[in-house]
């Protein structure tokens, strides 16, 4: 144990294990902080920057749904109510470290490197938006559920094979931990003691279907059991408690020790994606009450008494956002596109039969032009 | 009579099916309160309740293996893969046990049930929303595969499959889901599976389709007829059993064949059909048996989802130079 005055992080995942039934909240809902003792040492800056981030995510994440309404973007799947997550694992996660994403947790994708321009590429029905060019380490998003998480035990296998430090970050969803795949990386890496931190949002809801109805299990964290892995549930809107969890996760990690299963309860504020109506199957009492519990507002009540923001500087800080995502949207739509690129990217070098259907295409093309 | 969309001729045979027989349970992700996500499911959970039709944790192989188990145990389980790009996890029990359990207990115990799954592109989706891979189940021994064009055929063919006491695979091409509508008779009744149809009759070529290009081979048919070709038609409805017999008569008759198919061409369904041809109607031949498929590709997204999907133009092209061939 150690001797600081605030308690040591690993200590963290003991106390706050699966079987404790405890869940780890660092903020109540108004921003006030009701466990000093856990509270992770950040300064002021990494503070007020982390709630930029979730700021700048939030903005973006309602321009896509916005783009989307006005028919210049495809079925998008919005992140509202769930920005701590990837912000604190953002905070945490390191240039060299892997991130293995599903598809709802903007904010880390943005911390990682990648652009809202290949986000908007991506669900703009453009390939190019999974190439990631600037996000180190990170795979694409994984559409089929919990299908990345093998992917991840097997990069943390890799990373301690070639005696590299870095550890992987990987999420998936309430429903994804229903898949043999979820129970199956846990347990790989587990074994391997890979260097993964598994988080799981859960966010309440798989499309239409509530968690209470996806396990008979208490709590997700405590599928870790199972595995012989630390497990921890924390308050996914509470960014101090996300913090706190991920650093221990990472430490664990990072120091040998295998991987970690992280439980952040938030709610899907939004809608599955654009083409889901949450009326169908939740009341609006329950979307008001975690409205209230929303992150954003809760970090800015913290700031705001710590006295690190001024709630002056938020609307034009949004209207800054907005103009230089929409500056990125706008690339988007001025993104070329090649029919060839069909074709090219499959194998390393394209297939003679592959090439033949590709010429064939091609003289089909001239023969319409020809005909108008 | 009663105007339909494929989405309610569907839930139209679900309906009829779960009211006739109290063994079939219809299940799978949001297919309860949600009356899933295309719709297809709307009302039957409050009709029949939680324990006919009901939802289940998000697990493929979870659905269609307990089905198996309620399928030996007596029940007929219509179960729904929310798209058919996700079938992938439970192929594990549709090969090794849906479609195998008849043959190894040498008919002991049978497995009818049915895996319903939108499929099929043209609809601006995302990743893995928008493949045609019905010959990855053509190619599994002990399973039949239908897949309708309209939604009488989808009411017709569901009764039947669901009546069958082999496993059946059912395709429903999401783009068409509300696309057409049709008059559809009220109550019950089958389309034998197994069987094409002719939709129409013509002298120089015949074309096999199915599923969401049928009308796309229609649209192409009236760009022919402005030149003076006139086309026969075969909706195949059953891609296992394949109708050997309607296939083979017509191109007797017209001595040329193309088949068109979404998915990727090589050994797609378009190669079986074109080998069949070739077996049964050689001699007719005027011009080589031809295929329009997908391209050996992953289908592009939205933006370049044009390129992939046959065009009437496209289909047209086609047609034209087998019948100059
Ligand atoms: C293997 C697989 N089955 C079904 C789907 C369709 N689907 C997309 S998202 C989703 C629900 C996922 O819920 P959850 O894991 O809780 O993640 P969330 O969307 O809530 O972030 C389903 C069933 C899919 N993408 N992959
Ligand atoms: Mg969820």
């Amino acid at each position: 144990m150690s001797s600081s005055k605030t308690k040591s992080k690993t200590a963290l995942l003991e106390e706050y294990g699966a079987l404790s039934g405890k869940m780890l909240q660092i903020l109540d809902y108004e921003g006030r902080v009701i466990l000093a003792e856990r509270l992770p040492k950040l300064s002021p800056e990494e503070m007020v920057t982390a709630y930029q981030n979730m700021l700048y995510a939030r903005t973006a994440d309602q321009m896509a749904v916005s783009y989307q309404r006005q028919g210049r973007m495809y079925t998008y799947p919005p992140n509202l109510g769930q920005e701590a997550i990837g912000v604190a694992v953002g905070s945490v996660m390191r240039e060299d470290d892997w991130l293995v994403p599903a598809y709802r947790e903007l904010s880390a994708w943005l911390a990682k490197g990648a652009s809202m321009k290949d986000i908007f590429l991506y669900f703009g029905g453009h390939e190019d938006g999974s190439v990631l060019a600037g996000a180190k380490n990170m795979l694409p998003s994984a559409v089929p559920i919990a299908s990345q998480l093998p992917h991840a035990a097997g990069i943390g296998y890799a990373m301690k094979y070639q005696g590299k430090k870095d550890i992987v970050f990987t999420f998936v969803g309430d429903g994804g931990t229903s898949q043999g795949d979820f129970h199956e990386a846990l347990n790989f890496a587990g074994v391997w003691r890979a260097p993964v931190v598994f988080i799981i949002q859960n966010n309440q809801y798989a499309i239409s279907h509530p968690r209470a109805h996806q396990t008979a299990a208490k709590s997700l964290a405590v599928k870790a059991e199972g595995y012989g892995i630390p497990g921890i549930q924390v308050d996914g809107n509470d960014y101090l408690a996300m913090v706190a969890a991920v650093k221990a996760a990472a430490e664990h990690a990072r120091a040998g020790q295998g991987p970690v299963l992280i439980e952040a309860v938030t709610y899907r504020r939004g809608a599955h994606t654009t083409s889901d109506d949450p009326g169908r199957y939740r009341t609006e009492a329950e979307e008001q009450k975690w409205a209230e519990r929303d992150p954003l507002k809760r970090l800015k009540g913290y700031l705001l008494a710590q006295q690190l923001w001024d709630e002056t500087n938020e609307e034009p800080l949004i209207s800054q956002y907005k103009k230089e995502i929409d500056q990125q949207f706008t690339e988007m739509e001025n993104h070329p596109y090649d029919f060839k690129d069909i074709f090219i990217h499959h194998y390393t070098e394209i297939p003679d039969d592959l090439k033949q259907q590709m010429v064939a295409y091609e003289k089909f093309l001239n023969w319409k032009e020809s005909q108008q | 009579m009663k105007i339909m969309n494929m989405v309610q001729a569907v839930n139209d045979a679900l309906d009829i099916m779960l009211a006739q027989d109290g063994k079939v349970l219809v299940f799978g992700e949001d297919v309860g309160v949600e009356g899933g996500v295309f719709r297809v499911t709307e009302g039957l959970q409050q009709k029949y309740g939680e324990d006919r039709v009901f939802d289940t944790p998000l697990a493929e192989s979870g659905i269609v293996g307990t089905a198996v188990g309620m399928a030996v145990a007596g029940l007929r389980p219509v179960v729904e893969m929310q798209f058919s790009g996700f079938v992938y996890p439970a192929f594990n029990q549709i090969i090794s046990h849906v479609a195998r359990m008849r043959n190894r207990t040498r008919g002991r115990y049978s497995i009818p049930m049915v895996i319903r799954m939108p499929y099929g592109g043209f609809i601006r989706a995302i990743e893995h929303h928008s493949e045609s891979m019905e010959a990855l189940f053509v190619h599994i021994p002990g399973l039949k595969v239908v897949i309708p064009s309209t939604p009488y055929d989808a009411k017709g063919l569901l009764v039947a499959a669901i009546e069958s006491d082999d496993p059946v695979i059912f395709m429903e091409p999401k783009r068409l889901y509300r696309a057409i509508k049709q008059e559809v008779p009220d109550g019950k009744f089958t389309i034998p599976l197994g069987k094409a149809k002719v939709l129409a009759t013509g002298e120089h070529i015949t074309v096999v389709s199915y599923g969401a290009l049928v009308r796309e081979v229609q649209k192409a048919m009236s760009l022919a007829k402005k030149t003076g070709i006139s086309v026969e038609l075969i909706d195949l409805r059953s891609i296992y059993p394949i109708d050997r017999e309607t296939i083979t008569r017509s191109v007797q008759k017209t001595g040329r064949f193309l088949s068109v198919t979404e998915g990727p061409r090589t050994a797609g369904v378009g190669a079986e059909l074109m080998s069949i041809v070739n077996e049964d109607a050689f001699l007719s031949l005027e011009a080589p048996p031809t295929r329009l498929a997908g391209f050996d590709t992953v289908p592009p997204l939205a933006q370049g989802e044009h390129h992939y999907h046959h065009s009437p133009e496209r289909i047209f092209y086609e047609i034209k130079k087998l019948v100059e061939y």
